[in-house]
């Protein structure tokens, strides 16, 4: 760093705006690592059932809606990039393309979480909902595929969630980025929320193969 | 700033690439692999995710601490995931000639 420009935001007990940002990334880091276990748990819940109800678990891939599975990856994936492209705009100090992206990012987001809708109720539709209300038409695994339709709705559950609470951070971000809130210089939330949202599609791209393509071609 | 910026080209040929691999595992699944259907979906997505982490989460170029602290939390679910699988596997408790097919 040659030229020493004055940072409003650098807190005193940092010594430059480096080290300021290198602690936010690494404590935001530390909350991901929260998130990989929290979702670790089902993740193994997951394995463990899946491998001692093989068939079961494979006969419900059947019911699972792959078109619409792969175009909330294709979308998902591509809200990543533009969140990729907000932060870039809030590293150069571009304001009005930090907007963009931020809005094409929240705009995709909400696809997202539409297209979701639709799926779950596709499963309401077809009884596929754990509980008295259950039907299936495999009646060896009338119990067995319920372990799987109540992992879906967890899984995916708890996915939505992360997603709905990544909208309300993004609208955040779009309101301080419209109220001149962040510049080249400073722009930490941009960065971190960046980090977030690319997390809940890291989840997603390990969700997708998982609960909609294996045990495909059983 | 001394801060790298990253050029729009290179997040570009990453979105490329990810997407032509979600094609790949979409296509794949159609295929009867056997045991290698699931090998190959999970293959796909580690890559797809190192991707992810590396170019977009921008830990390619991060200090060597948050390497560490993305590594470890990858490395514990790895140990969640192998221990608890080891201990039904050795127990028999789970059907060991159909896995995951």
């Amino acid at each position: 760093m040659a030229i020493a420009t004055h940072n409003e935001r650098l807190r005193h007990h940092f010594d430059t705006a480096e080290q300021q940002e290198e602690s936010s990334t690494l404590g935001m880091w530390v909350f991901l690592l929260t998130e990989i276990m929290f979702f670790g748990g089902m993740f193994g819940a997951y394995t463990v059932y899946r491998n001692m109800y093989p068939d079961a678990f494979a006969s419900t891939s059947r019911f699972m809606n792959i078109t619409l599975g792969a175009i909330n990856t294709v979308v998902l994936i591509t809200s990543s990039l533009t969140m990729a492209l907000a932060v870039r705009s809030a590293q150069l100090g571009v304001k009005r393309a930090l907007i963009l992206f931020l809005v094409l990012t929240l705009l995709l987001g909400c696809i997202f979480l539409g297209v979701k809708v639709v799926e779950y109720h596709e499963k309401w539709v077809d009884h596929h909902i754990p509980g008295p209300g259950f039907r299936y038409d495999d009646a060896r695994y009338f119990r067995q595929a319920q372990i799987l339709f109540f992992l879906y709705f967890a899984m995916t559950g708890m996915h939505a969630l992360h997603m709905i609470i990544g909208a309300g951070l993004l609208a955040t971000l779009i309101i301080m980025a419209r109220r001149d809130r962040f510049s080249a210089a400073w722009h930490t939330p941009v960065e971190m929320i960046g980090l977030y949202w690319h997390f809940v599609d890291i989840v997603w791209i390990f969700l997708f193969p998982l609960l909609y393509l294996i045990g495909r071609t059983r | 700033m001394t801060r790298h910026i990253v050029p729009v080209r290179t997040y570009v040929s990453v979105y490329a690439v990810l997407i032509a691999l979600t094609a790949t595992t979409v296509a794949v699944s159609r295929i009867d692999l056997g045991e290698f259907n699931f090998i190959v979906a999970m293959t796909i997505a580690v890559i797809k995710a190192v991707l992810v982490i590396m170019f977009f989460m921008h830990v390619r170029e991060a200090s060597a601490l948050t390497k560490l602290f993305a590594g470890a939390g990858f490395f514990w679910m790895a140990i969640l995931i192998v221990f608890t699988l080891s201990d039904y596997l050795s127990r028999g408790w789970l059907p060991l000639g159909q896995w995951w097919r």
